[in-house]
């Protein structure tokens, strides 16, 4: 047998190594003084499985075609390497309480396996390394989401989420059978040249993406968002709404160019409806929130359909401006995270109500709170404003300049919800059980540098942008 | 022989019987016997198409198999989640997983 396939996938045998080297190292010194170099020791090695993805990898096809590498998804793979190692970074005080030290371990292994899933759902070349990518990316997860096993809501979250992500996947296996059925094959070069509007490659599209837009969590399929988000661990909700979702995008945004190109005439449409129904609905359901973290899910649900918007058009511009978007809304949505986080792990609250007057007592992850909050909104000097710019400008150059309208709207509705946080953090008096002062976690604060110069710098600094064009096709 | 068509029918009809026991079922067991429907409908359509319209090649048959392993996993971990939720609440029923705000 010849081996030499391997060699193309670089950076998946790293993160293999660092997981089998993590998982032996939890397994043969758990509960030994020893443990206290986990941490440390998991976190040195991401940063250098981060590094080492930003090392042009081999580009071309291994395993006749089943696993296909190139500039693009080399970048996919290195935006997920950053968003998972500052989740790595944010959890580490939560995991350190005393209920989950022993189960410590175990977070960073099956987070490890969880990314190791979204490498293949984007390296993938054929629709079966697909579906196993992306059910090694969702199966874990939920392990994750039910991890405070003694509380109620982490337990329910779990449920929820294995239920329908089980469910998703089945949908989209049976839209994928359909597809076997009309075009004999599952490569997707092969498809791409098969592929024709015919009723069964319709139907089976139409099932496959309803499937996948499960994972990004549109509009008609977004209904186990807020409870999972809510329920789970706020580091799981991060590395979900982060994470997992830019995965899922990545890996729908190449299988409608790959494979689907030909149907563009079909799904520009359907593609269209869901992203406006995305984008008001999220909006409209987070203006009545009090839970911060649900709040997040549904901010996030409208910020999936901004990231449709750039998919839309197909142009090399709207390509470029979805991954640029994507990496912008990772150091928002992580900086944001990052704070929830630390407020959680000082006061056990998440309600909007125990930010009032976190400026006076915090003011430091305030302003952090602020700028992520500014950034997702769009404000100018930060990336939110370039990233919602750009995708604008792409949809503009399509010609939709209905649905640059609708989504202008929405940028102010949007701005409205995100300025009460803004308001009970800023101006509000402190209520009798308000948040007292406390130091961050030091990987915490570490991790909310990191988000905040990213905040900062990818939209001044105009290399990020072009460093993402040259690599997309 | 048999036609292709009837294997079809029979896996369309296990498919939206198991979305209606999702949807339905108040227990957390028969919802998750409602997915294995779909998914064991998934896996009849894979190697019907690969017997009747593709028998040169073995790639649906290797997608049932595969199949076969993930939903298996599936249910493994549904299960853990399953019955920490009973130790955590007590019973499994679907009525009763709404502590979350709606």
């Amino acid at each position: 047998m010849d081996f030499s396939g391997f060699l193309m996938m670089p950076s998946e045998l790293g993160l293999l190594a660092i997981f089998v080297f993590l998982l032996a190292f939890d397994i043969l010194a758990a509960e030994t003084r020893a443990m206290r170099w986990f941490r440390p020791v998991a976190i040195a090695l991401m940063t250098v499985q981060m590094v080492w993805g930003f090392f042009p990898a081999p580009e071309g096809t291994a395993f006749g075609e089943m696993y296909v590498s190139s500039p693009l998804t080399s970048m996919m793979k290195s935006i997920l390497n950053i968003g998972t190692l500052v989740v790595m970074l944010q959890a580490g005080e939560w995991l350190r309480r005393p209920e989950n030290s022993i189960r410590e371990g175990e977070f960073y292994v099956i987070t490890l396996a969880t990314l190791l899933g979204m490498y293949i759902m984007v390296s993938a070349g054929n629709f079966m390394m697909l579906y196993l990518g992306i059910e090694i990316a969702s199966l874990p997860v939920a392990c994750l989401a039910a991890y405070n096993k003694y509380k109620e809501h982490s337990a329910e979250a779990g449920a929820k989420y294995i239920l329908m992500t089980a469910l998703s996947s089945g949908i989209m296996m049976f839209g994928l059978s359909y597809l076997y059925g009309a075009m004999g094959t599952m490569y997707f070069s092969d498809m791409n040249a098969a592929v024709a509007a015919e009723p069964m490659t319709v139907l089976g599209f139409v099932f496959f993406f309803s499937g996948l837009g499960f994972k990004i969590s549109l509009v008609p399929f977004h209904s186990w968002a807020p409870d999972v988000y809510q329920g789970a661990p706020t580091a799981t909700t991060a590395y979900l709404s982060v994470v997992s979702k830019a995965a899922a995008v990545f890996a729908l945004v190449l299988v409608l160019h790959h494979v689907f190109g030909a149907l563009a005439v079909l799904w520009h449409w359907m593609l269209w409806g869901l992203s406006v129904l995305t984008i008001v609905v999220g909006n409209l359901f987070a203006i009545r929130q009090r839970d911060i973290k649900r709040f997040f899910a549904y901010s996030s649900i409208s910020q999936a359909g901004y990231i449709l918007l750039g998919v839309l058009h197909g142009s090399s511009a709207g390509l470029t401006a979805t991954l640029y978007f994507v990496f912008v809304y990772l150091f928002s949505n992580l900086a944001a995270f990052g704070v929830i986080a630390a407020v959680e792990n000082q006061s056990g609250r998440t309600d909007i109500a125990s930010y009032k007057g976190l400026y006076k007592s915090n003011p430091r992850l305030a302003l952090v709170m602020m700028l992520a909050v500014f950034s997702l909104a769009g404000i100018p000097p930060l990336g939110g404003f370039f990233s919602k710019f750009f995708i604008f400008a792409a949809a503009a150059q399509g010609g939709d300049y209905l649905f640059v309208l609708i989504a202008l709207i929405n940028t102010v509705v949007s701005l409205y919800y995100y300025l009460r946080i803004i308001r009970a953090m800023f101006i509000d008096a402190p209520g009798a059980d308000a948040v007292s002062s406390f130091r961050t976690d030091p990987y915490n604060s570490v991790s909310l540098v990191l988000c905040t110069t990213g905040i900062l710098v990818v939209g001044v600094v105009s290399w990020f942008y072009n460093f993402i064009a040259q690599a997309t096709f | 022989m048999i036609p292709m068509s009837h294997y079809l029918i029979v896996s369309s009809i296990m498919f939206f019987v198991g979305v209606y026991g999702f949807i339905a079922r108040k227990n957390l067991l028969a919802v998750l016997i409602s997915i294995e429907l779909i998914l064991n409908s998934v896996e009849i359509n894979f190697s019907v198409f690969n017997r009747y319209l593709y028998p040169d090649h073995l790639e649906g048959m290797f997608f049932s198999l595969f199949g076969i392993a993930i939903s298996a996993a599936e249910t493994a971990v549904a299960i853990a989640i399953i019955i920490n939720i009973y130790r955590v609440a007590g019973n499994i029923d679907v009525r009763h997983i709404d502590k979350l705000k709606h």
